[in-house]
């Protein structure tokens, strides 16, 4: 690994102002799980590493019935997976959190790390993004929120200015009568990476027989996590039964033209979201309310 | 040359004082700087878990952690496990159910099955693959390791409910 200067600053305004000073590159180290790795094999020269996990509004896990969910960026998978109120009003959150790699990686590997990352197969990022999550940053310039469909713009880069930092995200609390889940498809059950996933969200009416709304996001078929807008809009006022799912794992199949690479082939891709999809939707029906999504 | 950092830090019980760059690994610092080589390198990316150690009691993998990160930390390696006469249940269950054949994955074993009996007593076998994940043996074909975790339980509860 190269050499590099480390920081450890404590409170967000000492980190600005250490990016802000340091005209060379400046790379942020939460949990270091795809840092370290990327550094290793990296020729880049970095002037300066800054390990944020000493910052306590990176560490936070809040949760407010009124304004939602907030998960600090730093926060490792573990801490995620075993706070209270995101076990209890979360599930798709669980869901992500406890397939990023194994259990010594997710003591240490951030949702916030995540998200940064921009990988196009970013686990977290689909759950999120089906829960229409936004990403607190803050600057120079003060705090700025970025919806987390516009945070990752290609494999490997976001939405960050330069001396920008991710502080937290927010999630707004589930409606009544929702659900939401995360599913991918990997050749080994564990300790891999995803050759396609899907989280969606579902919201249904009081007799649980029609949706009101729903958020479908797919993962690493595209460039980025991406929404499948056409597929979500598909679902309103429909019953929430297999052919309305079906329905929109076409639509959600149609938007996408993935590309072919080590983990998978395009078609392979294509065929995926369409199964994952149905039967994401089926359970983020069945964590909704729904009882039966079978037959009629 | 980038500077040197002083680290203090309470590894296996001790506290411990060394200088580290910023760029090496807690595993470098560890093996190369304190002697400590029970935990091993095998890939150097997270994939192999041979470096597994605990930090606060939380499983990691030391290649995945810069030396520096531990300032302050109280680290457990493969070596703080048995004490100066007996072997640690774990490491008396691996020798037992043979859970080893090469041996450079074992350190790894060891150390993340202990974190998984220090939470869960009474692990399913589908409960101990699964934390195990993240642990490659490419020799043993992982039968004998969960018999050995078994064991480890098994010997762990008795020991406990001897006192």
């Amino acid at each position: 690994m190269k050499t590099f200067n480390y920081e450890a600053p404590s409170t967000i305004d000492q980190a600005i102002t250490l990016m802000s000073e340091n005209s060379g590159q400046v790379l942020l180290l939460a949990g270091g799980t795809d840092l370290l790795v990327q550094l290793r094999s990296s020729n880049q020269d970095i002037d300066l590493v800054m390990d944020v996990k000493g910052i306590s509004e990176l560490n936070q896990i809040n949760y407010d019935e009124v304004s939602g969910l907030v998960i600090g960026a730093a926060a490792p998978c573990s801490q995620i997976y075993e706070s209270v109120p995101v076990l209890e009003n979360f599930p798709s959150i669980i869901d992500a959190a406890t397939i990023i790699g194994g259990k010594a990686i997710q003591n240490r590997a951030s949702f916030g790390g995540n998200l940064c990352n921009a990988s196009p197969s970013g686990d977290a990022i689909g759950a999120m993004m089906s829960l229409g999550a936004m990403c607190s940053v803050v600057g120079l310039d003060g705090v700025r929120n970025i919806p987390i469909e516009q945070f990752c713009i290609a494999p490997g880069k976001n939405a960050l200015a330069s001396g920008e930092m991710l502080i937290s995200i927010q999630i707004p609390p589930p409606r009544l009568n929702s659900g939401a889940n995360y599913l991918r498809f990997t050749p080994r059950a564990e300790m891999d990476i995803a050759v396609a996933g899907v989280g969606a969200s579902i919201e249904l009416n009081s007799d649980l027989d029609r949706i009101l709304s729903a958020c479908i996001a797919l993962v690493a078929v595209a460039p980025t996590p991406v929404l499948a807008a056409a597929a979500s809009a598909s679902l309103i006022g429909k019953k929430p039964i297999i052919s309305a799912f079906e329905e929109a794992a076409g639509a959600a199949k149609e938007s996408i033209n993935p590309i072919t690479d080590v983990r998978g082939s395009a078609a392979q891709r294509k065929h995926l979201i369409g199964v994952l999809t149905r039967r994401c939707l089926e359970l983020a029906a069945n964590r909704a309310g729904y009882v039966s999504c079978k037959g009629e | 040359m980038s500077k040197q950092l002083v680290v203090s830090s309470t590894i296996n019980g001790e506290e411990v004082e060394f200088l580290t760059e910023p760029q090496q690994s807690l595993l470098e610092c560890l093996r190369d700087t304190l002697g400590l080589t029970g935990s091993k390198e095998g890939c150097n990316d997270g994939n192999c878990g041979a470096c597994s150690v605990l930090i606060d009691n939380r499983l990691v993998n030391a290649c995945l952690v810069l030396g520096i990160e531990i300032d302050g930390k109280d680290v457990i390696t493969v070596e703080g496990l048995a004490n100066a006469h007996e072997l640690h249940p774990v490491q008396e269950a691996f020798v037992l159910e043979d859970g080893l054949q090469c041996g450079y994955c074992t350190p790894g074993f060891v150390v993340a099955t202990k974190a998984l009996l220090d939470r869960n007593a009474n692990p399913t076998e589908d409960e101990i693959r699964f934390w195990l994940a993240g642990n490659l043996c490419r020799c043993t074909g992982y039968d004998k390791i969960v018999r050995s975790v078994r064991l480890a339980a098994q010997l762990m509860n008795d020991s406990r409910e001897e006192v």
